[in-house]
């Protein structure tokens, strides 16, 4: 039962709240794509053990995405921020920096 | 045998007694007792049988770690069977038995097992059961099924009659374990200031400690304990419980707790259990430890058991296991039981100790009070059948020769002490191996880790590996003092405990360290699973290497208990047999709970009518009232059908259909979802999200379309109206509304956030009627409309508002059934008043409300799919013929790239046909269309199957729907359906159907569109 602060309402939410929405930041391909950038974006994730950015939707709250940065072996939360993104922003990848000195944006 | 002693036992109250019984057999106990000690009180020995053999089993603990003494509780609706006894607090008026036996508790046919011990090994199931095939199903499985299983099941045709309930509590910090350490951590936590939950799964506070002879800052632990108690009960910001447990902990901080209040005091007007959701800041695991058997044959015998629980049976309840007691041990922690035996009166011929040396100071005291103490020695065999005789003698280096027999009729052992790990386990925390103890111990630095990467689980006292008293009491206010440092806080003066110095104890795997295979296969491991040391010899043997697997070959550890006895002492084996060190092998997982839990804890509230909240439409009262019989839709209950006094519901759905396709029909169509689109780029949005164009629609027009998922395959149908320039109402499946509006939600808020869009999914602020058949324009008609109605002024595929027989109303020309309809949307408090109105405008033109089998059946006249019917997830719209639903036009839908790739648009993809039976019968639900030829599996080929199928009171026939491999070209062809029934010579029956156009009625349209 992770909780997650809703960088929209502000509620400290956990997963009886939340909806898990999977892997952050894909880019999504549409028609006139190549079969590898189209199974990319539709299936094939890295599954990473260690910082991972993911969607949740805060379901049973105010209802909106967000997105999160986290650890998924230790369930660090580095932080959360509003889902109009396509990266991370600075302030999220210097939290993780700072906790996670080796770790870069791949 | 066991009896209750004329003096002693702290728990117990002398004075007053009360009657329970055992498999019917009254008995007396006293206040404080335990169903165990009673039982032993009243010389009952045998409390159970053993999984495997059937093997006669005693006590062996006291508390949440016992393997053998599980009964059954209760009785009719309060049956409850795997109840441990140690942990069962006896009431006036228990009932108990025993389970896992047959005939009886004394005298076991399935004891014969045992003798044939030696036919099964580990993995014996595994081995001896593949071949030849057929066996295992009609011979083997049937036979294992009446043997296995632990208890028996309570009665499913009664309902629990207790209630349950759930608290959610948030804490600064949640202690669990009532101890010496968790009072202690308690008392500076709350000194504090801080807001804490103290938990005790027993109904005593103080742990070992008053049992021990502890005395903390000069008084004896039982006074100190009392005195904390009484301090932290003034608290009002600590909360105290006693008979709740931590259960589990889980990510971020989060507990289950498991509090048992009626358990120990039936007829109270409390729940019986109460599970707790409790969000801590830090939790403090004060579990204590467990104390380990030896492994030496017959170790299993009724009236062997740990030292430890020995002690607590004489001291807490005053009960002797035996008048002769052996003392085995590898440590000086069990000369404490030789020492509180003697005070009890009772006899320990010898103290048998495997460790070459023996003098510390509990020794010592052992020796000056007369006891015979055996150092390098260990137990060959224990003698006696139900009971243990005598013990044999041996030295523990050697092979097993024995060197003496010691007349006794109990055997108290002691293999050290593990730390109750759990805890910290549950979430992820590691374990480090220490050497000294021969134990696993939390690694602080590897603790399960919070939100902010700190450990937030923090072992205290013997479960942090301080086992001794003055040491638990050091490590109890250190850990608590990191707790307190987080707050700013720092913690008060630690009390003194002190309690007698002990030497080192030697781990003890095997006993002797030569002993034979004959001795081996009888040193039990895992009691309640009957695993001995030979059975993990055995897999190591045959290359289980890993610990997670030959738990699960042997079942080491996987009953009722999760091995907290046997764990440490079956991996130390299965090191030794691959002669690896005990930290390489590594333990299984500690998953929780800790122990088992009750399902109506879980459950708590939601049974019966609350188990699921039911979303009732604004009609739904008039349904009630007018008999409907039910059908679940998502959480909603819609209308099946309304049959009449005597009528079968067939013939209802019959009725209704006819009555519609000639005159009118009346359908609660409110659980049909709607959502509002609205904005500038609305048009656009919804041109993405629906495979057709929704933008080129006009204001007053209606429009059928279908959504697909990014993955190509079809999730909802509907129609669309758009209600102005900006705005769209978008009509959804009845599962469908939250689903769709979540999935709007998602791609607006996360891929096309610049959009200007908006959504709100109305469905329940509309009650909606659909008013259906060639009367249908009469009766609204005659309610009056004021605005044109007419097939010119509102035509098929139009919309318009106004006012109806007075009720602001929404008419949408769309037909779900293929006759002129009208589905009329009022405000949802409109909804009832409404229906009514229709009802009696429509008396002379035959009104009859319908429900949702006619809708289905009139629907699948008209070849029109349903979601879910003819979709099951891996379905697109060029399956169902609907390729016309599909623009050509627009550059990307989602799901558009997905219907390019090569498996969607394979030609022998199975296409959506109507199929007629021969015999005009009706086909089965899902049934196949059969092909010649068979599988890789030996199962016949087939090449299409049935979607949807009904009997048509229009047709006076059964139709259906099905999807065939080229179904469409194939108009005509006849195919054979299987279904469940065979023939006179046992071959499957196959019914005969011609694939068809799915269009079954009305195939031009003409009844819908005037």
């Amino acid at each position: 039962m992770l909780t997650f602060q809703c960088p929209y309402c502000g509620v400290q939410a956990c997963e009886t709240e939340l909806a898990a929405g999977g892997e952050a930041h894909l880019k999504r391909f549409g028609p006139g794509s190549s079969d590898e950038d189209f199974e990319g974006y539709l299936f094939l994730r890295p599954n990473v053990k260690g910082v991972h950015f993911e969607r949740w939707r805060h379901a049973m709250g105010c209802g909106k995405w967000f997105l999160a940065a986290r650890c998924t072996a230790t369930l660090e939360v580095f932080g959360t921020y509003p889902a109009q993104t396509t990266e991370p922003p600075p302030e999220i990848i210097a939290a993780i920096k700072a906790r996670r000195p080796d770790w870069s944006l791949s | 045998m066991s009896i209750r002693l004329s003096t002693g036992g702290r728990l117990i109250d002398r004075s007053r007694k009360i009657g329970f019984s055992f498999n019917g057999k009254q008995m007396m106990a006293h206040p404080g007792d335990t169903l165990a000690s009673a039982l032993m009180a009243n010389g009952q020995m045998i409390m159970g049988r053993s999984f495997k053999y059937h093997r006669p089993r005693g006590v062996v603990a006291s508390g949440a770690e016992e393997p053998n003494a599980l009964v059954n509780l209760g009785k009719g609706k309060r049956h409850e069977p795997n109840q441990r006894a140690t942990l069962t607090e006896v009431f006036d008026g228990l009932e108990a038995t025993s389970q896992n036996h047959w005939p009886s508790l004394n005298w076991d046919i399935g004891e014969v097992n045992a003798l044939f011990a030696r036919l099964l090994p580990a993995g014996f199931y595994y081995k001896t059961f593949i071949h030849p095939r057929p066996f295992w199903k009609h011979v083997f499985e049937p036979f294992i099924r009446q043997s296995a299983g632990l208890g028996r099941a309570p009665d499913p045709r009664h309902s629990d009659p207790d209630r349950y309930e759930q608290f959610y509590a948030h804490a600064d910090l949640v202690i669990a374990g009532g101890g010496i350490a968790g009072l202690q951590a308690a008392l500076a936590a709350g000194r504090a200031g801080l807001k804490v939950i103290l938990c005790e799964q027993s109904a005593q506070w103080g742990g070992r400690a008053p049992i021990d002879g502890v005395e903390i800052d000069g008084q004896p632990a039982a006074d100190w304990v009392d005195a904390a108690v009484a301090e932290l009960a003034q608290m009002p910001h600590v909360d105290l419980r006693l008979r709740l447990m931590a259960a589990g902990v889980y990510d971020h901080g989060y507990v289950i707790g498991y509090e048992r209040l009626g358990d120990h005091a039936p007829g109270q007007d409390t729940p019986r259990h109460r599970l707790w959701r409790i969000r801590a800041g830090r939790i403090i695991a004060a579990t204590g430890a467990l104390e380990r058997p030896l492994s030496f044959a017959g170790n299993d015998k009724p009236g062997v058991m740990l030292a430890s629980a020995m002690r607590d049976y004489v001291v807490n309840w005053g009960v002797a296991p035996g008048a002769r007691t052996v003392i085995v041990t590898n440590n000086d922690d069990a000369y404490r039981t030789a020492l509180a035996l003697v005070a009890a009166g009772l006899s320990v011929p010898c103290i048998v100790d495997a460790r070459p040396e023996a003098n510390g100071p509990l020794v010592q005291e052992a020796r000056a009070s007369g006891l015979r103490v055996l150092t390098g020695m260990g137990i060959a065999s224990v003698k006696g059948l139900r009971g243990v005789v005598a013990v044999q003698l041996c030295a523990q280096d050697g092979a097993g020769e024995v060197l003496e027999d010691v007349v006794c009729d109990a055997v108290a052992m002691s293999g050290g002490w593990s730390p109750v790990v759990h805890l910290w386990s549950h979430c992820g925390g590691k374990l480090t191996w220490d050497a000294a103890g021969a134990f696993f111990r939390p690694d602080h630095a590897r603790p399960p880790t919070d939100q902010k990467g700190q450990g937030f689980v923090i072992c205290a006292g013997a479960a942090d590996g301080a086992l001794l008293a003055d040491e638990t009491m050091v490590n109890a206010a250190k850990s608590v003092g990191r707790v307190l440092a987080e707050h700013g806080k720092s913690g008060a003066a630690v009390p003194v405990a002190k309690a007698a110095a002990e030497a080192p104890m030697q781990p003890v795997w095997v006993m002797p360290a030569g002993a034979g295979v004959k001795k081996r296969a009888k040193m039990w491991l895992d009691f309640q699973n009957d695993v001995k040391v030979s059975d993990v010899q055995l897999a190591a043997r045959e290359g289980y290497e890993s610990v997670e697997h030959t738990k699960r070959y042997t079942t080491l550890g996987m009953a009722t208990d999760q091995g907290k006895l046997s764990n440490i002492n079956g991996l130390a084996v299965l090191a030794q047999a691959l002669d690896e060190d005990i930290p390489r092998v590594g333990t299984t997982t500690f998953r929780p709970p800790y122990t088992p839990i009750s399902m109506g804890a879980i459950a708590g509230e939601a049974r019966g009518e609350i188990f699921q909240p039911l979303r009732r439409t604004p009609i739904h009262g008039w349904h009630e009232e007018n008999g409907a019989h039910w059908e679940p839709v998502g959480h909603w209950r819609r209308p099946y059908c309304f049959p009449k006094k005597g009528e079968s519901h067939r013939d209802a759905v019959n009725r209704e259909i006819m009555a519609t396709r000639n005159g009118v029909g009346l359908l609660d169509a409110s659980t049909l979802g709607k959502i509002i689109v609205k904005g500038p780029d609305a048009g656009r949005f919804l041109d993405m999200l629906y495979t057709n164009m929704m933008s080129t629609l006009a204001p007053g027009k209606c429009r059928y379309g279908l959504m697909c998922s990014e993955n190509g395959f079809l999730i909802d149908d509907g129609v669309v109206a758009r209600l102005d320039a900006e705005s769209f109402l978008v009509h959804t499946t009845t599962g469908g509304a939250d689903r769709i509006h979540a999935h709007m939600e998602d791609w607006l808020q996360c891929e096309w956030w610049d959009w200007q869009v908006y959504t709100a999914n109305v469905t329940e602020q509309w009650a909606q009627i659909a008013v259906v058949g060639p009367k249908a324009r009469a009766v609204l008609e005659k309610l009056g409309a004021d605005f044109d109605i007419s097939a010119a002024g509102l035509p098929f595929m139009a919309w318009a508002e106004g006012k109806i027989g007075g009720f602001t109303a929404r008419a949408f020309r769309i037909s779900f059934s293929g006759e002129l309809s009208f589905e009329i949307a009022v405000p949802a408090a409109q909804g009832r008043a409404f229906w009514e109105a229709l009802l009696r405008a429509g008396v002379e033109f035959g009104i009859t409300p319908y429900g949702t089998e006619a809708l289905h059946v009139m629907r699948a006249e008209k070849g029109f799919i349903m979601i879910g019917d003819e979709t099951d997830g891996t379905v697109i719209p060029q399956d169902l013929g609907l390729a016309w639903a599909i623009s050509k036009k627009k550059g990307d839908y989602l799901g558009k790239r997905a219907q390019e790739r090569s498996h969607m648009t394979d030609p022998t993809r199975w296409k959506l046909v109507g199929l007629e039976t021969l015999d005009g019968s009706v086909l089965p639900d899902g049934s196949y269309a059969v092909a010649d030829g068979v599988n890789a599996n030996g199962q016949r080929n087939t090449q299409g199957r049935v979607t949807s199928t009904y009997f048509s009171p229009t047709l006076g026939r059964g139709i259906a729907m099905g999807l065939v491999l080229h179904g469409p070209d194939r108009m005509g062809e006849v195919l054979d359906f299987n279904t469940t029934k065979k023939d006179a010579k046992g071959e499957m029956r196959m019914i005969k159907a011609r694939i068809v156009s799915p269009v079954f009625f009305d195939p031009a349209g003409e009844k819908q569109n005037v």
